[in-house]
């Protein structure tokens, strides 16, 4: 098997989790900046529409290296999905499947169900929920908690921050809650 | 005393630890001024931070469902593994007083604990389960393929301005 045939298979998490970790000192050193992601939202508001609200007052310009790094990742997920396609169909835990099943969702070839996150679902009020709520409370509850993912859990939790442990454990409450508690009835709707 | 005084009051107003021009009135840090194309090789990383969270499966919906349902331990490996590289190496950059490419020291300020990364943090703890993505993984799912997601990106950027709009009456 060669190199490029390697990388078109599913990277495990102990080799995906240790590159995550290296963009921290990546972006230190190539030029001072922290990880983080959700910030971008922001700037993207600032810049846009900042309708005199303080909190959209400041100088976004001087953030633009994240706006470029988003644009990165984006890019990054086409080639991910071009150049290292996968042919194969996502292998997921069989109770899961039964799970959702019994939910309703009947499509679980890509990474996403396409059974709920296509144009052909928006306009239900599955679809959306699963994008405008979901996607609302995604810009809203990062912005207040200061950080998402990268900005607490990764960047935050390898300078020992414990405020940044403090979000990560309400962001894995939140999410606990959602799957396991109002998801199931959501997803019969 | 004034000055110190001003330190206090902007470090409790600045709740956003991303952002470091809000920090940068408080913290006496130089910052040197590039040409934007000096801004090029964060896309690059962008790209191979992309590339990462799409080829390890990272932006599926179906992996944060087995996260959160304790089903796998694929996320809980990721986030694991991350945190440990990225602990060693800021400690390592501690150390050895490692400074960036254009020579500027690197620096670490405390963050300050406030209600929001409680109250922030469930909110978008829902947020990540319905959506399956944080929001870089928002970005890469819209690159792998799933338009419909720039529905869930406009809609975050509408939560980040309702909470810039609400950020007064919020407890912090």
């Amino acid at each position: 098997m060669n190199f490029i045939e390697y990388l078109k298979q599913p990277w495990p998490w102990y080799l995906a989790g240790p590159l995550i970790g290296l963009c921290v000192p990546l972006l230190l050193i190539i030029g001072n900046k922290r990880l983080g992601v959700s910030s971008s939202l922001r700037h993207i508001c600032a810049a846009c529409f900042p309708a005199n609200i303080s909190f959209f007052k400041y100088d976004w310009k001087r953030e633009t290296w994240n706006l470029f790094f988003v644009t990165g990742i984006l890019i990054g997920g086409f080639l991910a999905v071009t150049i290292f396609r996968d042919p194969n169909p996502i292998k997921l835990n069989t109770q899961l499947i039964s799970d959702l099943r019994a939910s309703g969702i009947q499509n679980f070839s890509s990474l996403m169900p396409t059974d709920i996150f296509s144009w052909n679902a928006l306009l239900s009020v599955k679809g959306l929920f699963f994008t405008v709520i979901g996607g609302f409370l995604v810009g809203f509850g990062t912005r207040y908690a200061g950080g998402c993912t990268s900005g607490h859990s990764i960047m935050g939790l390898s300078t020992l921050q414990w405020p940044s442990l403090i979000a990560t454990i309400f962001f894995m409450i939140g999410g606990f809650i959602m799957s396991n508690l109002i998801l199931p009835f959501i997803l019969k709707l | 005393m004034e000055t110190k005084f001003k330190k206090i009051v902007l470090k409790e107003k600045n709740t956003d630890f991303e952002i470091r021009s809000l920090d940068t009135l408080c913290i006496n840090e130089s910052e040197l001024k590039h040409s934007w194309y000096h801004n090029i090789k964060y896309f690059f990383v962008g790209i191979f931070f992309g590339i990462v969270l799409v080829k390890a499966e990272i932006i599926s919906w179906f992996r944060i469902q087995e996260m959160f349902r304790l089903q796998s331990f694929h996320m809980y490996g990721v986030i694991g593994s991350a945190v440990v590289v990225g602990i060693i190496s800021v400690w390592l950059i501690k150390k050895l007083k490692i400074k960036t490419f254009y020579g500027e020291p690197i620096i670490f300020h405390p963050r300050q604990f406030n209600k929001g990364q409680i109250f922030g943090g469930i909110l978008f703890g829902l947020g990540w389960a319905i959506t399956g993505a944080c929001p870089g993984p928002l970005f890469g799912q819209i690159g792998a393929g799933f338009t419909v997601v720039i529905i869930t990106l406009f809609s975050a950027i509408a939560g980040t301005w309702v909470y810039g709009l609400l950020r007064e009456k919020l407890p912090h």
